[in-house]
């Protein structure tokens, strides 16, 4: 199993969530030590992915801190284009994190190495950001560098019985800026600007491309043409504020372009709300649309009939939707023993994925479908995302 | 160099100069005694690190766009 697009590390999340943290509270300080213990399962689209992760950070000096991280994926079932070719996955993916931050004065670095491996796909990424304070605190700048090298496999036996051939690799290169803003004591705002660059064996090699035949069916299934390079362009601003009462609201909007053609806009809605000291809840909506790449199509009229030829659905013009809630409950207020507090904390997401030019081959086939070839309705899928989790404070 | 750009490249020069002199003359108007309610958590983008990076990495497999959310994942899911 391998994923469409270059890896990227889970690390720069770290560095971010830290930078913000010191662009709020003013000062270069790291944030707490921790401890994390984590669930989750996702069901949808012929899929059933659970993933199971821990999480520690420990400061070891006030300037000095080391984060480590291993997270589980556990893949059953396979999705619509990998069901029409009568495949189906059980596939594992183990990911090991360490991550190291340092600050000095205004200045906070953060190092990461992330190893990713499935049976059919290794990644190796290293990560490296810097973020700097500036004008009395009120903003924060920062910059960073992501380098992945990606191996890309393909199982040609069973999902029991595994026969790999490795196809070739796959490098990708992103370069990060972004700006944290203190506006008034009630609001932050922020941007953030990517720029991502692949080189190497892009495709998907578990999808193919269909085009017109004198089949039964009507058409044939081929391999994917893709280039062998490509660059994409992200940007993203986002805004919260604190509520006349103790509540925030929160807004973001990005824009992505790349050299495929892809235009894509996100936009993205919540509410945190607390009750009390013990309870914080949170809503969510996030809204997506993108056009498709310039070599997608569902259904060509020959092979080779263009340079490059794409059906990966990640590739089609598509829009979802997501309506998230989330609780979290504080316990042990007083502590216990070298825990300061802990929280627990159930997410729950509802997806809706809809395709416009990316049609369901898998559950309307000839004979039960009679229709024209290209005629068969279009895909849309629903998912639903479990997440829940114990973390501890000291 | 063309003559006409030079009084520009100049007036730039003293317009960034002008920027970096007020820059450093900038007093913070959020005072730190005022940041009270932005440095409670329910302020923070992202208080859960791995919850918010596993749902990037959802939308990542099934979605042609990437970057600048300042999160990531790793691996697949795309099957």
């Amino acid at each position: 199993m391998m994923r469409t697009l270059p890896f990227r590390t889970r690390a720069r999340l770290v560095a971010t969530t830290a930078l913000l943290i010191v662009g709020v509270a003013g000062a270069a300080v790291l944030p707490d030590d921790r401890a994390d213990v984590f669930y989750s399962d996702y069901k949808g689209g012929g899929m059933d992915i659970t993933g199971k992760s821990v999480l520690v950070r420990k400061k070891f000096t006030e300037q000095f801190a080391v984060e480590a991280n291993y997270f589980i994926d556990t893949v059953s079932g396979a999705s619509v284009d990998v069901l029409s070719q009568a495949s189906v996955i059980k596939d594992e993916r183990k990911q090991k994190s360490l991550s190291f931050d340092y600050i000095h004065d205004k200045t906070q670095y953060n190092l990461a190495y992330t190893n990713s491996t499935e049976r059919d796909y290794i990644s190796n990424t290293t990560h490296f950001a810097l973020s700097q304070d500036m004008f009395g605190d009120l903003t924060t700048v920062s910059l960073g560098f992501t380098d992945s090298r990606n191996k890309v496999g393909e199982n040609n036996g069973t999902a029991f019985k595994p026969n790999v051939a490795w196809l070739g690799t796959a490098r990708s290169r992103s370069f990060e800026g972004g700006l944290s803003q203190v506006v008034t004591k009630n609001l932050i705002a922020g941007a953030t600007f990517e720029v991502i660059t692949d080189q190497g064996l892009l495709s998907n090699p578990y999808r193919s491309i269909r085009y017109v035949s004198a089949t039964p069916s009507g058409y044939s299934l081929g391999s994917q043409i893709y280039p062998n390079t490509h660059t994409s362009t992200a940007i993203e601003g986002r805004a919260k504020y604190y509520l006349p009462y103790r509540a925030a609201a929160s807004a973001s909007y990005r824009y992505f372009t790349d050299t495929w053609a892809v235009r894509a806009h996100t936009i993205e809605l919540g509410y945190t709300q607390p009750i009390s000291n013990l309870w914080i809840l949170e809503g969510r909506l996030r809204f997506y649309k993108q056009s498709h790449a310039s070599f997608y199509s569902d259904l060509f009229p020959f092979a080779g009939s263009q340079n490059f030829e794409a059906r990966d659905q990640n590739l089609a013009a598509s829009t979802n939707t997501t309506v998230g809630v989330k609780a979290t409950y504080a316990f042990l207020p007083d502590g216990w023993k070298i825990f300061k507090r802990g929280t627990v904390t159930g997410d729950v997401s509802r997806m809706r994925f809809k395709y416009n030019d990316f049609r369901d081959i898998r559950d309307f086939q000839p004979p039960t479908y009679t229709g024209p070839v290209g005629d068969e309705p279009l895909y849309q899928f629903n998912a639903t995302v479990y997440q829940i989790y114990i973390s501890m404070f000291f | 160099m063309n003559k006409l750009f030079r009084p520009s490249l100049i007036g730039l020069g003293v317009m960034g100069a002008a920027l970096l002199q007020g820059a450093c003359s900038i007093q913070p108007w959020v005072k730190p005694y005022e940041r009270d309610r932005l440095a409670d958590p329910i302020m923070s983008w992202d208080r859960d690190a791995i919850s918010g990076a596993y749902l990037d990495h959802i939308y990542d497999s099934r979605e042609g766009s990437r970057g600048a959310t300042g999160t990531a994942g790793g691996g697949c899911g795309c099957n």
